[in-house]
């Protein structure tokens, strides 16, 4: 009865902010409801005994991603409001909302319909990693922390080699591009048919010079 | 809770996170919609991690939110990149994949 009651409050609280997610004019409203979401989804996922989980979405989701995604709505501008008169193709929010529909009906008719022939809604052989629950009783950090570094340590490796590509993609991307030599050379050049300061009076531009 | 309430949930999740996706051009709120469709995945998988005692469902979580947050720095990357050379950009403004 509890887990009913539990699970109906934090279905809730997950659809919801999903539709606030994406009914919210303003862009901050949209990322709070982010949070009510995931944080809806950390309550299922303790109901579904997957502890370790559950504070890593909250850490992970509901602190760092949100937080990033505001922060950068605060760089950009609150006050971007969405011109949602203009409908550049045609007929593609009916089509969007019909789309979603269409979705529900096909994952849904998945889930129902293959289990009309036996009682059983999932199948399938079981991972190498071994049981969500052992015999000694551990807690469920414990076997997840296992799991990863035995079985999957190739795949944990090669997610540092993912967040290192990350971390040099956001820094190339982020980064303002930093003027050449000759461009340089010809502001140098405008600014002294000005009347500016002259190209041997820049000494940053010597250094440029200096350094090839 | 069977696992059934929990695969409806995450389809209905997943959908309003398509439909989002669909229908909003500020390319945060995308990014948002896509955030909430991965949710759902993730889910899902716990779902039948709990349905079928295998660890393995948790596992795949686990790597699904190290992708997510690579994936949400570089595109929020790319955000602040576009909004840069073209302030007040929707996802139409870039249709044509030309700077």
């Amino acid at each position: 009865m509890v887990d009913v009651i539990v699970f109906a409050i934090a279905a809730t609280v997950v659809l919801g902010g999903a539709i606030g997610v994406i009914a919210m004019r303003n862009p901050v409203h949209s990322a709070l409801s982010l949070v009510a979401s995931f944080f809806g989804v950390a309550v299922l996922f303790v109901d579904l005994d997957a502890h370790f989980l559950a504070a890593v979405q909250v850490i992970i989701y509901t602190g760092a991603i949100v937080v990033l995604f505001l922060f950068v709505l605060m760089l950009l501008g609150v006050d971007s409001t969405e011109d949602l008169s203009v409908d550049p193709l045609g007929g593609q929010r009916p089509g969007a909302v019909a789309a979603g529909v269409g979705m529900v009906g096909v994952i849904l008719a998945a889930f129902f319909l293959t289990r009309s022939g036996s009682d059983e809604v999932v199948t399938g052989v079981p991972s190498l990693a071994g049981p969500l629950v052992d015999d000694l009783g551990e807690p469920n950090i414990r076997i997840l922390g296992r799991a990863i570094f035995t079985d999957y340590l190739f795949a944990f490796e090669i997610t540092s080699v993912l967040l290192i590509i990350a971390v040099v993609g956001a820094v190339v991307l982020a980064r303002t591009p930093r003027a050449t030599t000759t461009e340089l050379a010809a502001l140098a050049a405008a600014d002294r048919d000005a009347g500016e300061p002259s190209l041997e009076e820049l000494p940053e531009l010597q250094e440029i010079e200096e350094a090839e | 809770m069977n696992v059934e309430a929990y695969l409806v949930l995450a389809a209905l999740l997943f959908s309003i996170g398509s439909v989002g996706l669909l229908i909003r051009r500020n390319p945060l709120i995308m990014f948002m919609c896509v955030e909430l469709m991965l949710n759902a995945v993730n889910l899902t998988f716990v779902a039948f991690s709990k349905e079928l005692d295998d660890i393995g469902g948790q596992v795949s979580v686990f790597f699904v939110l190290v992708v997510a947050a690579a994936e949400v720095v570089v595109g929020l990357g790319i955000i602040v990149a576009l909004h840069r050379r073209r302030p007040g950009a929707t996802a139409d403004d870039v249709r044509m994949l030309k700077g």
